[in-house]
Parts: structure tokens; sequence; C-alpha cells
């Protein structure tokens, strides 16, 4: 399936097909900042305070902008990405097509001699890829940015200082790394969701098994893949 | 133009089709009817090869639908229309997008083209003001007739309805039924209907076949057919209200 999916990437991003991955694009990104937003802020907000906190004892408290910003952009950008995105668009994905397969839509595209892969999967698996790093990107800066607002509120650390001490550690390597994380995770989520919402039977029973598993296959995929990532780049 | 040569097939371990054979001739429409789980619709889906026979062949013409793969099947089966029992119609497409979605998908046509020929076709099912509805804003009758106006988009050969008059109402079913008699007339398709309704399968059909457990028991003219003697149609017939000749003639004119 994900094969065909990619072999026909060149005919879904032509001019008369663009409009579907558009749409797919618009429900992965745009429809998830809400969530991406708040998200980003805590986990950022969580970092700076729990490091923060450790570093003070040793009046090491300006360290928290490269600890924040290392470990946004290596591990939790992407990580915590992915799992709002497989959560949220993953399972709607899966429920989705889910439905199709048990209400005969799928058959209804085999017999119009359209394949199900190229009109249901090619679309979401590009708003995957293109889309998984610029919201990567996006959580990463917010994450940052709830980083400082604890530096500057609660740690004493000037915003300033924090984004010094972030641009002196944080390195080029370490954004790339997450990025390709981000990639990686973005296939593993749509091959995931579209894989389940094809194998549903059993009606709607069915589709929420789709569902749920969806999410809990995507998440220890999506473990397993970033500590390997992590450890190809980063021993 | 379609051909069963001793078709067989189980599903879930218990015998579905046993053996069948049947072909059914350019122009006609054949209607087959039968109870719940008789096969009717697993028969319908080895046409298509959304189901394949475990032995025996399926023949669209010349081809052999039980063994097409790849392009072979795709060029098989864009000789047909379907329309589906629940009318298969994607949700969060407009009833324009539904309707035109092969051609869109398989064509090469401008939007323009494909929304022209969306229209007429539309209009034929007499859903001339629905183009820019969604599913869930219709009716289950408009629903079937949008599902039937997707079927003929592309001037299919052959067009496959399974179960067209199922869950609507009789004044609505008798206006299926006259859809499907005037695409015949209009379009001269091959059509094959699956069905339980006798009603509609009396003012339909060219030829009535009656599948009972797997097997065909029954395959005659609607004339010959209220008149069969086989016990398996007879309490079919009976259980429809349809008892002599003279009932179907009073149905058939209501």
């Amino acid at each position: 399936m994900l094969f065909e999916a990619f072999r026909d990437i060149p005919i879904m991003v032509s001019p008369k097909h663009r409009h579907d991955v558009l749409h797919q694009q618009f429900l992965t990104a745009i429809k998830s900042l809400g969530v991406i937003t708040v998200v980003g802020l805590f986990t950022g907000m969580i970092l700076a305070l729990q490091t923060g906190l450790e570093l003070r004892r040793f009046g090491q408290e300006v360290y928290i902008g490269s600890a924040v910003t290392v470990v946004m952009l290596r591990e939790m950008g992407p990580f915590m990405t992915a799992l709002i995105i497989a959560a949220s668009v993953g399972s709607a994905m899966a429920a989705q097509i889910g439905t199709m397969t048990v209400s005969e839509e799928i058959a209804a595209l085999e017999v119009m001699a359209i394949k199900p892969v190229r009109y249901l999967v090619t679309p979401r698996l590009l708003a995957m890829i293109t889309m998984m790093p610029l919201v990567t990107i996006y959580t990463n800066i917010i994450g940052i940015a709830g980083g400082a607002i604890v530096g500057q509120t609660q740690l004493g650390v000037s915003a300033t200082a924090y984004m010094d001490n972030a641009a002196e550690f944080a390195a080029n390597k370490d954004l790339y790394v997450g990025l390709l994380k981000s990639v990686l995770f973005g296939i593993i989520i749509a091959t995931v969701a579209c894989h389940q919402g094809f194998s549903t039977t059993q009606g709607a029973v069915g589709v929420g098994r789709s569902t749920r598993r969806t999410v809990v296959v995507s998440f220890l995929v999506i473990l397993m893949v970033g500590y390997m990532v992590t450890r190809l780049f980063y021993q | 133009m379609i051909r069963f040569e001793k078709v067989s097939k189980r599903l879930s371990g218990r015998v579905v089709l046993n053996e069948i054979e049947y072909s059914i001739e350019p122009g006609e429409t054949f209607v087959i009817v039968g109870a719940s789980g008789a096969g009717k619709s697993v028969s319908l889906k080895h046409m298509v090869r959304l189901l394949t026979p475990d032995s025996g062949r399926v023949w669209v013409g010349e081809d052999c639908v039980s063994e097409a793969r790849g392009e072979s099947l795709d060029r098989i089966r864009e000789r047909f229309g379907f329309l589906f029992q629940s009318a298969a119609l994607m949700q969060w497409l407009s009833v324009g997008d539904n309707v035109g979605l092969p051609l869109r998908m398989k064509k090469d046509m401008s939007d323009d083209q494909i929304d022209d020929l969306v229209r007429e076709k539309l209009a034929m099912v007499n859903l001339g003001d629905a183009f820019d509805k969604h599913p869930g804003q219709l009716s289950g009758g408009m629903r079937k007739r949008v599902g039937l106006a997707r079927a003929i988009i592309t001037d299919p050969e052959i067009i496959l309805y399974d179960e067209p008059t199922s869950g609507l109402d009789p004044v609505t079913s008798r206006t299926i039924d006259r859809l499907i008699n005037r695409l015949r007339e209009e379009l001269g398709v091959t059509s094959v209907v699956v069905t339980h309704d006798l009603h509609s399968a009396l003012a339909i059909g060219s030829r009535i076949a009656m599948l009972h457990e797997g097997r065909m028991v029954e395959m005659s003219t609607p004339q010959e057919f209220v008149k069969s003697k086989n016990e398996f149609v007879q309490g079919f017939l009976e259980a429809q209200y349809i008892t002599t000749q003279g009932d179907w003639e009073k149905s058939e004119t209501a």
C-alpha cells in the first residue's frame, strides 16, 4: 500500500487533483493548531520549570534556554506533535476510511476503476509528509517560547539571556534530525491509519476498533522509530 | 454478455453459490430474486470481481472477469455502472462531485465539461436542482437516484442494481422502477437487478431468476414466473401477496 501510495504522488500533485491534497493538508495542520499550541506551550513550560528548578540549585538556571531548545528540537517537538496528530488526525483518518469500507464506498471506488489507495491514501500521505515538519517547527517555537515565559516569570532568566543561551548550544543538526523524525512519524501515522481503515470489518464496532488501534499502534511505532533515529544520529 | 460457468462460493464456511450457471443477454433486464442470504448480492459482486469464485468462472463478453487483474480488470469494470444498496456516496463530497468523481479521476476532461455532463445525468434522474447539496441533506430515494446518476455518468454498457428499492416507500420504489425502465430504453443498457421486491421485479424484468440456498431454482419471463409451480417461487409470491397472474397485472398497472 505504501509503495503504491508513493508511486501515485506525481498523479495526485497534478493541478487536477491538487485540491484533494490541499484539503488533507488543511485538515492535518490548520485544524490541529489549537491543541498543538496548548500542548507545545505547556511542554516547553514544564521542561523549563523542571530543568530550571534543578539548575537553580547550582546557580546555573540560565542554561534552561539551551536545555529546553535542544530537547524541543531533538525530541519533544516532533514527538508531541506526532502524538497529537496521531490522536486527532490519524484516528479521524482511520474512522473515515473504516466507515467507507463498511458502507461499501471503497467497493464503489473499485467498481468505478478508481484506485482507493491513489484516491484516499496518497493525498493523506502527502499531507503528512509536507505538513508534519511545518507543524513540528511551530510546536518547537511555541515550546521554546513557553520555556522563555517560565524563565522570565519564575526563574529570573531574561528572554534575551534565554535566547542567547539557546542559540549558543542548539545546533542545526538538532533541527534537521527533529524534522527527519517528524517526516517519518507522518508516514507512520498515515500508513497505520489508512491500513486500519481498509482492514475495518463489522460495522460501527469495527470502526471504533480501527480508530483505537490506529492510536495505539502509531504511538508504539513512533516511540520505537524515535529511539532508533536518536540512536542513529547521537550515539 | 455476462455468463456464469459453474460458479461456487463459500463465505464464513457456508455455501452461498453452488455451481451456478446462467447467462445474461445484451439489452435485457435480468432480475435476481430470493430470500436474504440466498446469494443474490454475492452473485452481483462476482460480475465486477468484488468477490472471486472458489470455483468456476464469470465472463463479461470475451473477458474472464474472475481471472482479470490490474488494467484489464479496470477495463472490464469501466463497462459497468453499479448502484449499491446504500448508494455508497462519499459523504464529504457534494452531489455534483459524487456524480462527477469517475470522470474527474479517470477522464481527461475540463471541470466545465464534467459539470455539464453531471447536470445532464442528474436531470435524467430528476435531480436537476441537487448539484450543490450533500448526501446528508437528501432522502433515501434521492440518494439512490444520485447513486444511479453516478452509475450512468460514464455511459456504461451494463448497470448493476443491488436492492434499488430496499428501504423506500412504495411510491418512491415505483419511481425507481420507472427510472430503471427509462434508462434501459434511452441508453440501451443491459441491467442486472437484485431485489426482494417482487412487484418491482415483475415491473422491470425481462427475465427473473430465483436463487435459493445457492442454487438457481427458477429462471423465466415475468409471465411464466408468476405461474411457476416451483414451491420456493410459490412461497415467495404468496409472501408478497402475488398469488395469481391477475394480482400481478393489478400491481403492475397500479
